[in-house]
C-alpha cells in the first residue's frame, strides 16, 4: 500500500505567521497542524460574527414590540446565527482540534491524506464565505437553519439567499465528509507501534467513532439540499404538495442528518472532557471501556431518533412511540458518561485550572441540556414545549453548555502544546466566571419563557405578563456573556506574546502529544516509544507503577 | 417577605397554568419529569462541586490511588437510568393514547382550522360560517378540530389548553379542544412560517353555552346593507377596489378565502392576528399602508385617498 506521494516539506517553523513566505506558506500547507490552526482561527472569526448576530437579536427582543430590527432583517439574522454557529463555528473548531491532535495522540507525523485534509479545510472555508456572500447577492437566507419546506420553496421565498444556503451547506458537507474519511483512515493505519484500538486515547476514540457518524449523516443532508435546489431552480417538486411532493419528506431527510449532527458536535467534546478531567484529577478515566462503548451505542442509536423533532407533525402513536423509546434509550449511554466523569474526579487530587473549571461547568450545564432533552422524548411534554423558547434553552445548553464549554476546556488544555505558551490563568479565571455566569443567566430564563408560551423564531412578542422582564434580563446577560469572549481573545493575544515557554508537558499529561516539543516541529516525532498501555507518558514517568503491569495482571 | 414569596409563587403558577383536562395531564407528566430530572441534576451538581472542594490538590498533593473503574457501579447506574426512562416511556404512551384525537370518519369535525401566512381561518361547518384568528368555543365541551394549511407549515399552540399540532399542506390533523372555564386563552403559531410568524397569534374565547349560542346566532346572520351614505360608498369601493378578490363578506359578491372573512369583523377583539386592538384608528392605519404596519403581509397597498379610506372604514365598522 505504499502509494503515497511524498509530502513536500515546509521550510519554516510553526505556528508563526511571520515566515519568509508569510501567508503563502499557510495557504499552500498540507501539514495537519497548520490546517488545524487555520480551522481554529476560522472558527473564532465566525464565532465573533455569530455573537454579533446573537446580540442584534437580543437587542431586538429586549423589550416587547421593539422596532430595532425589521422582521425581514431579524429573520435573516436568526437563520445566519444558527447556520453560522453550527456549521461555521462548532464543526470547524471540533474538526480543527481533531485535525491537530488526532495524529499527535496516536504518534503519527501527519494525517493519512494530507492533501484531502487541506481540501476539506478549503471546502469548509469557501462554503462559509459563500454563505456570507449572500448578503451582497440579494439577501441572506431567512427560513431558519433547518429550512423547512415548503416555506423554503421558491413560491414562498424568492430570496436567492436560500440557494446560497443550500450550496454552502453542500460544500461544507463535502469538506466534512473528507475530514471524516481522513480521521478513519489515519486512526486505522498510522497508529504508533503497540497502540491497539483498545488503547486509543478517548479523544481519538470519540473522533474515530464520530467520523462514521459523519460519513452516514452528511450525505443525507447533501442529498436533501440538492433536492431543495432542484425544486427551487428546476421545478423538481420534491417538497411542494400542490404538485404531488411531500412537505414532511424534507423533515425526515433533514433530521436524519440533523439529529446525528447534534451528536457529531458533542462526541468530540466528550472526548476533550475525557482527556481533561483525568489529567487534572490525577486519576485514569473511570470505566474506559464503558465510556468508549457508550459512544458506539450513541452512534448507532442516533440514527433512530430523528423523528423526535417531528412529534407535532401528527404521525400517529405507533410511530411516535418508537421514536420516544429510542430517544429515551440514547439518554442512557450519555448518562453513563457523566457518571464516569464524576467517578474519575472522586478521590482524585484535583487541580482547579481554568481548563478544569470549564470541564466542571460542562458537567453541570451539559446535564441541564441533556435532561431537558429527555423531556422532549416524553411525547406529551414535547407537545407542550417543542418549537418554544424551551427548545432554544435546550439547544443552547447542549451546544454552549456542552460543546463550546468543553472546547474552552480544550483550548486552555492544549494551547501550550499548539503555541508553546500557557494561556494566562489569571485572565482565564476571569474569562471562566464571565462565561459561566453570563451563559447561564442568558439562557436559563428561556426555559421559563418557553413554558409561558413564547415561540421560537419570533422577531417580537406582545407584552404579556413576565415576558418583557425575562427577555430584558436575558439581553443584559447576553452582553456579559459576549464580553467573556473578548476576554478570551485578549488572553490569546496577551499569552502569545509571553516570553516564558510552557515546556513540553506543562500539565503532566499522559497521552503521546505531550512527548513531543511545544509547539511540535514539522515532523511531529523523531521516535515514538512502544505503547504498552492507555497512558504511555504515565508509564514513562512512573516506571515503578506502570499501567501495563496492571493490564497484564488483569 | 411574604409578598416576595407570593410573587414567586404566582410566577410558578403561571408557568404551568392549565384550563383543560389535556393540559392538566401534560402538566402533571411534566412536573413528575421535572422532579426526577431535578434529583439527577442535584446529584451531578453536588458530586462535582463536592469533588472539586474535597479532593482539590492543595489538600491532597500526592498522586491519588489509581482507580480504573468498577463494573458494579456501571451496572448500577445503567440499570437505574434504564428503569427511570422505562417508567416515563409507559407514561408517555398511555398519555398519547388519551390525548390523540380520531380522524373525522365517524365523527364530523366541529371546527376546521386552516393556517394561512399570517392568520387563521376558522370554519364552523355545522353552522355554515367562517371567522378568523379568534376561536369561539362553548366552555366545558369537547369539540373536534381538523387542522389544515393553505400554504406552508404552521403549528397550533395554546399552552394552557393542551397539545401543539402542526398544520401541514396536503394533510389533515386532528385534535380535541376543550376549556374548563369561560375565558380568553392566548396562543400562537409555533412553527416558523415566514416574515410575520411573530404576528400569527391565536385567541381562544371560551363562553358559557348561552353566550356561545348567541354568538353563533349573530354570526349566522348576514349584515344589513349600510344606511349611512359614507358606508354605502365604502361598500361599493370594497367591490371595485378588488378587496373582494381575496375577502368574503357574506351577502355581497365578495366570496374569496385568500384573506380573512370580514362578514362580522367588528365582533373580533383584535386585528391582524393579535397585533392590535380592533379600533377604528388601527383599521384605518392598516388600510392606508398595510406594508408599513405588517411588513410582508399579503395585502398590497391600494394607495387609497383619504376620502376612500374614510368610506371603507365606515363600511367595515358597520360589519358587526
Amino acid at each position: 500500500m505504499n502509494l503515497r506521494i511524498p509530502v513536500p516539506e515546509a521550510t519554516e517553523p510553526l505556528p508563526s505567521i511571520r515566515t519568509t513566505n508569510g501567508f503563502l506558506q499557510w495557504i499552500s500547507s498540507v501539514d495537519h497542524k497548520q490546517i488545524g490552526i487555520m480551522y481554529l482561527w476560522s472558527g473564532l472569526m465566525f464565532l465573533v460574527v455569530g455573537i454579533i448576530e446573537a446580540l442584534l437579536m437580543r437587542i431586538q427582543l429586549g423589550t416587547p414590540q421593539n422596532t430595532f430590527l425589521s422582521p425581514e432583517a431579524y429573520n435573516q439574522i436568526f437563520t445566519m446565527h444558527g447556520t453560522t454557529m453550527i456549521f461555521l463555528v462548532l464543526t470547524p473548531v471540533l474538526v480543527g482540534f481533531s485535525t491537530y491532535f488526532l495524529p499527535l495522540m496516536i504518534g503519527a507525523n501527519d494525517m493519512a491524506y494530507p492533501r484531502l485534509n487541506a481540501f476539506s479545510f478549503w471546502m469548509f472555508l469557501f462554503g462559509g464565505l459563500l454563505l456570507y456572500f449572500s448578503f451582497f447577492a440579494g439577501g441572506a437566507p431567512n427560513v431558519g437553519w433547518f429550512s423547512y419546506a415548503p416555506l423554503s420553496e421558491k413560491v414562498y421565498s424568492f430570496s436567492p439567499g436560500i440557494n446560497y444556503w443550500a450550496l454552502s451547506i453542500l460544500l461544507m458537507g463535502i469538506g466534512t465528509i473528507g475530514a471524516a474519511l481522513n480521521f478513519i483512515v489515519t486512526t486505522l493505519s498510522l497508529r504508533a507501534p503497540g497502540l491497539s484500538l483498545t488503547k486509543l486515547p478517548l479523544f481519538v476514540w470519540m473522533v474515530f467513532v464520530n467520523a462514521f457518524l459523519i460519513l452516514a449523516a452528511f450525505p443525507v443532508l447533501n442529498a436533501g439540499v440538492v433536492m431543495l435546489l432542484a425544486d427551487r431552480l428546476l421545478q423538481a417538486n420534491f417538497f411542494t404538495t400542490s404538485t404531488g411532493g411531500s412537505a414532511v419528506m424534507w423533515q425526515h431527510l433533514f433530521w436524519t442528518f440533523g439529529h446525528p449532527e447534534v451528536y457529531i458536535l458533542i462526541l468530540p467534546a466528550f472526548g476533550v472532557i475525557s482527556e481533561v478531567i483525568p489529567v487534572y484529577s490525577r486519576k485514569p478515566i473511570f470505566g474506559y471501556e464503558f465510556v468508549a462503548a457508550s459512544s458506539v451505542a450513541i452512534t448507532l442509536l442516533s440514527f433512530g431518533v430523528w423523528a423526535h423533532h417531528m412529534f407535532a407533525v401528527g404521525l400517529g402513536t405507533t410511530f411516535n412511540s418508537f421514536f420516544a423509546a429510542t430517544s429515551m434509550l440514547i439518554a442512557i449511554p450519555t448518562g453513563i458518561k457523566v457518571f464516569n466523569w464524576l467517578a474519575t474526579m472522586w478521590g482524585g487530587s484535583i487541580r482547579l485550572t481554568t481548563s478544569m473549571l470549564f470541564a466542571i461547568a460542562f458537567l453541570i450545564d451539559f446535564t441541564i441540556g441533556g435532561l431537558s432533552g429527555v423531556g422532549f422524548a416524553i411525547v406529551p411534554v414535547d407537545w407542550r414545549l417543542t418549537d418554544s423558547y424551551f427548545v432554544v434553552a435546550h439547544i443552547h445548553y447542549v451546544f454552549i453548555g456542552g460543546s463550546l464549554t468543553a472546547l474552552m476546556a480544550g483550548v486552555y488544555y492544549w494551547f501550550p502544546k499548539i503555541t508553546g505558551r500557557k494561556l494566562s490563568e489569571k485572565i482565564g479565571k476571569l474569562h471562566f466566571w464571565l462565561f459561566f455566569i453570563g451563559f447561564n443567566c442568558t439562557f436559563f430564563v428561556f426555559h421559563f419563557l418557553g413554558l409561558l408560551g413564547m415561540p421560537r423564531r419570533v422577531f417580537t412578542y406582545p407584552d404579556l405578563p413576565y415576558w418583557g422582564s425575562l427577555n430584558l434580563f436575558s439581553t443584559i446577560s447576553a452582553f456579559v456573556f459576549a464580553f467573556s469572549f473578548l476576554v478570551l481573545i485578549y488572553n490569546i493575544v496577551y499569552s502569545l506574546r509571553k516570553e516564558k515557554s510552557a515546556g513540553d508537558n506543562p500539565w503532566d499529561g499522559w497521552t503521546l502529544e505531550w512527548l513531543t516539543t511545544s509547539p511540535p516541529q514539522l515532523q511531529n516525532f523523531q521516535t515514538v516509544p512502544f505503547v504498552r498501555s492507555r497512558r504511555p507518558v504515565w508509564d514513562l514517568n512512573h516506571p515503578e507503577n506502570p499501567d501495563w503491569k496492571r493490564e497484564e495482571e488483569d | 417577605m411574604a409578598d416576595w414569596l407570593k410573587t414567586i409563587g404566582d410566577f410558578f403558577d403561571h408557568l404551568v397554568s392549565s384550563y383543560s383536562p389535556e393540559a392538566t395531564q401534560i402538566n402533571h407528566i411534566f412536573i413528575a419529569f421535572l422532579a426526577v430530572a431535578g434529583l439527577v441534576f442535584l446529584l451531578v451538581l453536588g458530586l462535582s462541586v463536592i469533588s472539586a472542594i474535597r479532593f482539590r490538590s492543595s489538600k491532597r498533593p500526592d498522586e491519588p490511588k489509581q482507580i480504573f473503574g468498577s463494573n458494579k457501579l456501571e451496572i448500577f447506574w445503567t440499570t437505574a437510568s434504564f428503569i427511570a426512562v422505562a417508567v416515563f416511556f409507559v407514561i408517555s404512551v398511555r398519555s398519547m393514547e388519551a390525548i390523540n384525537a380520531p380522524a373525522d370518519k365517524d365523527r364530523k369535525a366541529d371546527i376546521v382550522v386552516v393556517g394561512h401566512q399570517w392568520w387563521w381561518e376558522m370554519r364552523y361547518p355545522e353552522y355554515g360560517f367562517t371567522t378568523a384568528n379568534e376561536l369561539h368555543i362553548p366552555a366545558n365541551k369537547k369539540l373536534l378540530m381538523r387542522m389544515e394549511s393553505a400554504d406552508v407549515i404552521h403549528d397550533w399552540w395554546v399552552p394552557s389548553l393542551g397539545r401543539k399540532i402542526d398544520l401541514i399542506p396536503g394533510r389533515s390533523n386532528y385534535r380535541w379542544i376543550q376549556a374548563d372555564t369561560a375565558g380568553t386563552y392566548e396562543g400562537t403559531c409555533s412553527e416558523y412560517c415566514g416574515a410575520q410568524h411573530a404576528w400569527m397569534r391565536i385567541r381562544v374565547i371560551a363562553q358559557t353555552q348561552d353566550k356561545y349560542n348567541q354568538w353563533v346566532k349573530a354570526h349566522q346572520e348576514i349584515p344589513p346593507i349600510p344606511k349611512d351614505s359614507l358606508a354605502r360608498e365604502g361598500a361599493k369601493l370594497f367591490q371595485s377596489k378588488t378587496c373582494s378578490n381575496c375577502h368574503t363578506i357574506r351577502g355581497t359578491a365578495a366570496a374569496k378565502r385568500v384573506g380573512p372573512d370580514l362578514t362580522h369583523l367588528q365582533s373580533r377583539e383584535t386585528l391582524l392576528s393579535g397585533m392590535f386592538k380592533n379600533t377604528q384608528k388601527n383599521l384605518r392605519r392598516w388600510l392606508k399602508n398595510p406594508q408599513k404596519v405588517k411588513e410582508g403581509a399579503h395585502m398590497p397597498n391600494f394607495n387609497l385617498s383619504d376620502q376612500e379610506l374614510n368610506a371603507l372604514v365606515a363600511y367595515l365598522e358597520e360589519l358587526k
